[in-house]
């Protein structure tokens, strides 16, 4: 295996709603991260981009991205109808050939072009699910429910997470949303979709990041402390709800195992879960313990940019092993209903 | 097995609002005053019009200043469509073709009309017929067409480079 690591990243400020163009908001943070690593576009070697048609409603608008990277000479570039991370990911893949030592990812969406919790039904089954038309909060209250009634977590322990990300969005100048509030002004708050409530939700943003990865002695020579990739694995559930465990998340277990997440304690992570229980749910099946810090930015309940969000995870894990605040990070991304997928990555500093 | 679901109907309906954007707006307004609106790039100072989705894609930037360009142009390349297809609105054989106006560096689409379709060629010069004022909205649909000037060709040099 060859040694990868992140060394470099960017994000826009995650909005509610914007009036540029999606390409219009890549290009700043194109620059931005290219800038961060003291690189210029010539220095990549591959660009690999994640993003969803159905956000944009719009067949092939994956295309226009290429736009924002002034693709002349010809570049190397590829695209996953996934989130950014699994285009880290799958830029990883490709410096382990050995065609590549530099890549640049991104992961780009607009949440506020159509209603989001409408479109990400379109991810369900077509045929006997897709049909009834479930919201994404729906199916979430669904498996919410599922858990509470097994025990598996409780409303107090879903507040407590509400509060956690919350509070640690104060210091996160990206975030959408952000707050100081007591358990009690918490689990006193309206249920929007039984049992969950606002704030246990994710705060869909409007979003981009950006992240650049490299090998060996030339991560070494581009930043001072690289945040290694010494793990990265992708776990996939069935698409079949019926198929699913609703109070556990098999997929996310093996992954972890599989990256190697416990070998070693972990300082940080930064964990991609939309809702509140997801994140209850993460941390039993990533076997992870009170010594980390779970989602220092406020993850996903305080900004949850489609299809950049569990890059963003990536980013805001990667910065804390660059500059010193954690020795072992976990950024983690998912995917589909349930968190029907997760990538979970390892990074550490040297 | 006669009983089987061989197929079902799920209709799917998703609005979304679209944005063009600060850049393309400008655009778009020039037009609902009858202008030809374009963007420069500020790194390699080409002139977009239309200014796409307010990018250079060659270089990766953000489209600068607006340029006005001229109403006249020229065809530097186009197709004859002979083919019927749904929803066709415009009598076959008709001439679709890209037409590189007067001071921009890009062409952009339309419909050539008023001429017959075997004597349309590349360098042959044209202008846009406009709908009545009243009908203008934000769209380049408020040229139904362009049409020859009867200038004399422009000479195959003068946009080799914009093919």
């Amino acid at each position: 295996m060859r040694e990868v690591a992140i060394i470099a990243s960017a994000q826009a400020d995650n909005t509610s709603t914007t009036t540029s163009t999606p390409v219009e908001m890549l290009i700043p943070v194109i620059q931005q991260v290219l800038a961060n690593a003291s690189m210029t576009k010539t220095d990549i070697g591959f660009w690999c981009h994640g993003s969803c048609d159905y956000m944009t409603g719009q067949p092939f608008s994956f295309v226009s991205a290429v736009d924002a990277l002034g693709a002349w000479p010809p570049i190397i570039e590829s695209h996953v109808e996934a989130d950014g991370a699994f285009a880290l990911y799958e830029a990883w893949l490709k410096i382990q050939t050995g065609e590549i030592d530099t890549a640049l990812v991104f992961g780009n969406g607009r949440s506020s072009s159509g209603d989001i919790n409408r479109i990400l039904t379109l991810q369900l089954d077509p045929y006997v699910v897709g049909p009834l038309w479930p919201d994404d909060r729906s199916i979430a209250a669904m498996q919410a429910r599922a858990c509470l009634e097994s025990g598996v977590v409780t409303e107090r322990a879903m507040a407590e997470v509400a509060q956690r990300n919350h509070r640690n969005a104060l210091t996160n100048p990206k975030a959408l949303r952000s707050g100081d509030h007591s358990i009690e002004a918490l689990m006193a708050a309206q249920l929007v979709a039984d049992p969950l409530r606002e704030l246990d939700c994710p705060a869909h943003a409007d979003g981009v990041t950006a992240v650049i990865i490299a090998a060996g002695d030339r991560a070494r020579s581009l930043v001072a402390r690289p945040a290694w990739i010494r793990g990265i694995d992708h776990r996939i559930e069935s698409q079949n709800l019926g198929n699913r465990s609703m109070t556990t998340l098999p997929s996310a277990a093996l992954a972890a195992h599989k990256a190697g997440v416990g070998n070693d304690k972990i300082d940080v992570a930064e964990l991609h879960a939309p809702y509140s229980h997801q994140e209850l749910l993460l941390t039993t099946a990533l076997g992870l313990s009170e010594s980390t810090t779970i989602n220092p930015s406020g993850g996903a309940l305080c900004a949850n940019p489609m299809m950049s969000a569990g890059l963003a995870r990536f980013a805001e894990a990667a910065t804390r092993v660059m500059n010193g605040t954690a020795d072992r990070a976990i950024g983690h991304a998912s995917s589909g209903p349930w968190m029907q997928q997760n990538l979970v990555c390892v990074l550490e500093g040297e | 097995m006669s009983d089987d679901v061989l197929r079902i109907r799920t209709p799917i309906g998703i609005k979304y609002q679209y944005s063009a954007g600060p850049r393309v707006s400008s655009h778009l307004l020039g037009l609902m005053e009858g202008r030809f609106v374009g963007k420069r790039c500020p790194v390699c100072e080409l002139v977009y019009m239309p200014p796409r989705n307010g990018t250079c894609a060659k270089c990766g930037a953000l489209l600068g200043e607006d340029v006005e360009v001229s109403q006249r142009g020229t065809i530097t390349t186009f197709c004859v469509v002979n083919v019927p297809f749904l929803g066709q609105t415009i009598k076959i054989p008709y001439v679709s073709a890209t037409i590189l106006l007067d001071g921009a560096d890009m062409g952009m689409q339309h419909l050539i009309q008023e001429v017959d379709a075997a004597d349309v060629r590349m360098g042959m010069r044209v202008e846009p017929v406009w709908r009545p004022r009243e009908e203008w909205q934000p769209s380049l649909e408020n040229v139904m067409h362009f049409r020859p000037t009867g200038e004399p060709d422009a000479p195959f040099d003068s946009y080799a480079g914009h093919l």
